[in-house]
């Protein structure tokens, strides 16, 4: 099993999402994390899926998603020619003997605190999955109190994009 | 007279008169005609939501529509009532508008269409559509709901339908405007038979088909991620075409797609231009002649011995339309270990999805086998003739056949096989699922395709009645006879008072072994006779007298009820059925239950274990010992 990450251009309407998904639990795939979003044409959402699979299933996977007709794109995002970035929040406890450390060690990640108790510090990070596993590994001695994760959101690298959006959008939807 | 199958219309009854919108690339207009002013062009007259819906029925050339009326859906049977072109058949329980949509469409080539209240009259219609989606059957549900205010509160009759079919449907569509149900509907019915067929839903709330819209048509189409491949690519074609000339032992096999997409001459051709024999699905029985010397006959679970050894020895496999299902498989790590594989299929999803694929081809069959015809070089017969003496072997050794059973009852498979004998050419047969279906695929030649419909994938009990009254009406002038199970019949058979009403003459063979007859075969074989819950009663003795009579419950529902008990009064009373076309027929045959379905290939195993009758293993030459 190898984790890879599927952005998935769609059609902006009512149910796309629940499609989506019901076909990955349908057909027995385990999605890691998933992100929805407007692109840059509002008639158009962004769809990112992490998702643990074999090759095998992965391309039966694609070609079922392709088959929803909402689905307008699929491409795989290989990590080394894409960035892919996930948030995190994460509370943590943080007294006056051990402040200076959090603190310290949050600079290290690039953390922002975005939330200071006199027991606690919430942070702020972006970075890919290693990172943010790498930074809670560190807090954890501290004690984290909660967290939340956003699923992982990625962009191919270079100039070109995924796919001109006006080809998928017809004068209906511009009206 | 039309041919005996009609190809679904890629273009299906896409708008008519809107060549432009059924022609029209939905991802890319290309010559978009003049856009209509924002809002409603003066000429488009205004309309309920429910007259919209009629009215695009009759745009899109529908002529039947089966259904049951109800709270939701009540506007749109009022309008419904004035059509002149749309014909709308009262059922008597939704299913059986479905698998009468579906009978329909597997007749003609055309859509099917099937209409029902919100809630329960749309949660009935669940079976239905997976059916059609499991077989790629084109249909199209309208559904009604609960007012769109209501939409969320568990109101009376309220069923997130669109949410429970999304699995079991091509597409689905929950209406929001009023203007927007010219387009849906034309969308529906473009989507359902074009690519690989299949059933869309259309759920309209009750305060849409009240309200008012203008209704313009034809409507634009509006499908950018829809893009069925249709042309095959020339290079796979001429790879395709390579291997078969190469192969030493190669296998047609042929499946629901070849009959769908209308290639029968096509498969013809190029059957007989590379002398390879041809295997038929159960969903692709009649896509090529039974009579044909090349023809080995049905794969799989219940497949001649040599359709199943072809494919078990084959060098290569040349599958078209058909999806390596595992009731054609078996254990599929066993399965044709030495063949390579082409598949062509025009889901893209179809292919690799259970056996890895040599050459992929992705496109329409016909298309795809007219190419490789075109491209393939015959180097000669000489190179088969070791594989047609090895599989004329097995079928002189190894026919389809049967014993007799000294029970005093009739012999199930003779009278399928005198059903099929008697029987008028052009004979449409659909079937339900069981023995009795397995026997009408084994012992009624198909000469023609869409002339066996039954249900394959989804293997629904009660397809035969409801799928025989959509199919007769779509043929009226061909005969229509629904080889049924005791069992099966006692899940549809309200239909017939449909057909009695609305002058649809069936005729239904029931196979009354007075059990559920395959459940049963299975207790025999693998439970130790243990027969738990598969006695029906519907024979007669003296502890139990028949429940229901079949004869009295045909009458009551307003056919003839016929019955034949012995060998001698079969005949008489077939060509008794044959000759009734004013009515719907039933004939009750007393068949004994301890009859079994051979050969078999029992569940989970490798093809290689076939029995061609209980405890009978062939003798395949090229093994030695058993």
């Amino acid at each position: 099993m190898t984790t890879h990450t599927l952005s998935v251009l769609v059609e902006n309407k009512p149910g796309v999402l629940a499609r989506v998904s019901a076909l990955f639990s349908r057909r027995g795939f385990n999605i890691d994390s998933l992100a929805v979003g407007e692109t840059e044409h509002p008639g158009v959402s962004r769809i990112t899926i992490v998702v643990d699979v074999e090759p095998g299933s992965l391309e039966q996977v694609t070609k079922q998603l392709n088959k929803l007709i909402h689905v307008l794109k699929i491409v795989e995002l290989e990590a080394g020619s894409s960035v892919q970035r996930e948030l995190l929040l994460v509370k943590v406890r943080a007294d006056a003997a051990t402040r200076g450390q959090v603190i310290a060690a949050a600079e290290l990640f690039k953390a922002r605190s975005v939330d200071v108790t006199p027991d606690t510090v919430t942070f702020e990070v972006t970075g890919n999955h290693d990172k943010i596993e790498a930074f809670l590994e560190v807090l954890e001695p501290f004690g984290i109190k909660e967290l939340v994760q956003s699923g992982t959101v990625a962009l191919g690298r270079g100039a070109k994009s995924m796919a001109s959006l006006s080809r998928y959008v017809s004068p209906n939807s511009q009206q | 007279m039309s041919t005996p199958v009609k190809a679904p219309k890629p273009g299906p009854q896409a708008p008519k008169a809107g060549s432009q919108a059924a022609n029209a690339q939905p991802a890319r207009p290309k010559a978009p005609r003049p856009a209509p002013p924002l809002g409603a062009p003066a000429a488009a007259p205004v309309l309920t939501g429910a007259q919209a819906v009629v009215r695009a029925l009759e745009e899109l050339e529908v002529e039947a529509v089966f259904g049951i009326p109800g709270g939701a859906i009540l506007p749109a049977y009022d309008p419904l009532l004035d059509s002149e072109k749309v014909r709308h058949i009262l059922v008597r329980h939704e299913q059986g508008a479905g698998h009468a949509a579906q009978g329909y469409a597997l007749a003609t080539g055309k859509v099917g269409v099937c209409m029902a209240t919100s809630g329960p009259g749309a949660t009935n219609l669940v079976t239905p559509l997976a059916d059609a989606h499991m077989d790629s059957v084109p249909i199209v549900a309208i559904t009604g709901q609960v007012a769109s205010t209501a939409i969320g509160t568990d109101a009376f009759q309220e069923a997130d339908i669109v949410g429970i079919t999304m699995p079991i449907t091509k597409h689905s569509y929950l209406v929001t405007t009023g203007e927007e149900i010219p387009r849906v509907l034309a969308e529906a019915f473009y989507v359902a038979a074009s690519g690989r067929p299949g059933p869309v839903l259309v759920d309209i709330p009750k305060d849409i088909l009240s309200g008012t819209a203008p209704f313009v048509w034809p409507p634009k189409m509006d499908l950018p991620g829809y893009r069925p491949t249709t042309q095959p690519h020339g290079k796979q074609i001429r790879e395709a075409a390579a291997l078969i000339a190469d192969a030493k032992r190669p296998v047609l096999y042929v499946g629901g797609g070849v009959v769908k997409s209308g290639a029968h001459a096509e498969l013809r051709e190029l059957a007989e231009l590379t002398g390879a024999p041809v295997i038929t699905t159960l969903m692709a029985r009649g896509a090529f002649p039974d009579s044909h010397p090349q023809h080995l006959g049905m794969p799989g679970m219940h497949g001649t011995v040599p359709a199943v050894h072809a494919l078990q020895k084959a060098d290569l496999i040349v599958a078209l339309g058909a999806r390596f299902d595992d009731r054609v498989t078996g254990k599929l790590d066993t399965f044709a270990p030495e063949a390579k594989i082409v598949h062509v299929d025009i889901d893209p999803a179809e292919i690799g999805k259970n056996r890895e694929v040599d050459v992929p081809i992705v496109g329409d069959c016909k298309a795809a086998v007219a190419a490789m015809t075109e491209a393939y070089i015959d180097p000669g017969k000489e190179r088969l003739k070791t594989w047609w003496e090895t599989l004329d072997d097995l079928r002189g050794r190894y026919p389809l056949g049967y014993t007799d059973i000294d029970d005093g009852l009739l012999t199930p498979q003779w009278v399928i096989q005198r059903l099929g004998e008697l029987a008028p050419a052009d004979t449409i047969w659909t079937a339900g699922v069981g023995q009795h279906q397995m026997w009408a695929s084994q012992f009624i030649k198909y000469e023609a395709p869409g002339t066996f419909l039954n249900s394959g994938g989804l293997g629904t009990m009660g397809f035969a009645v409801p799928a025989a009254m959509g199919a007769k009406l779509g043929e009226m002038d061909r005969t229509v006879w629904a080889v049924d199970g005791d069992g099966c019949f006692q899940m549809t058979n309200q239909e017939l008072a449909t057909c009695a009403i609305e002058g649809i003459p069936i005729k239904v063979a029931v196979i009354n072994n007075g059990n559920l007859g395959m459940v049963r075969q299975w207790q025999t074989l693998f439970y130790g006779k243990r027969y738990s819950n598969t006695n029906l009663s519907t024979h007669h003795s003296e502890a139990s007298p028949r429940v229901p009579d079949f004869v009295k419950l045909a009458e009551a529902l307003g056919c003839v009820g016929l019955r034949a008990e012995t060998p001698d009064e079969v005949d008489a009373i077939i060509q008794q059925a044959n000759a009734i076309n004013d009515r719907p027929v039933v004939v009750d045959f007393t068949v004994g239950p301890d009859a079994m379905v051979w050969p078999m290939v029992p569940a989970g195993v490798s093809n290689d274990e076939i029995l061609y009758a209980r405890d009978v293993r062939p003798n395949f030459d090229d093994e030695g010992e058993i």
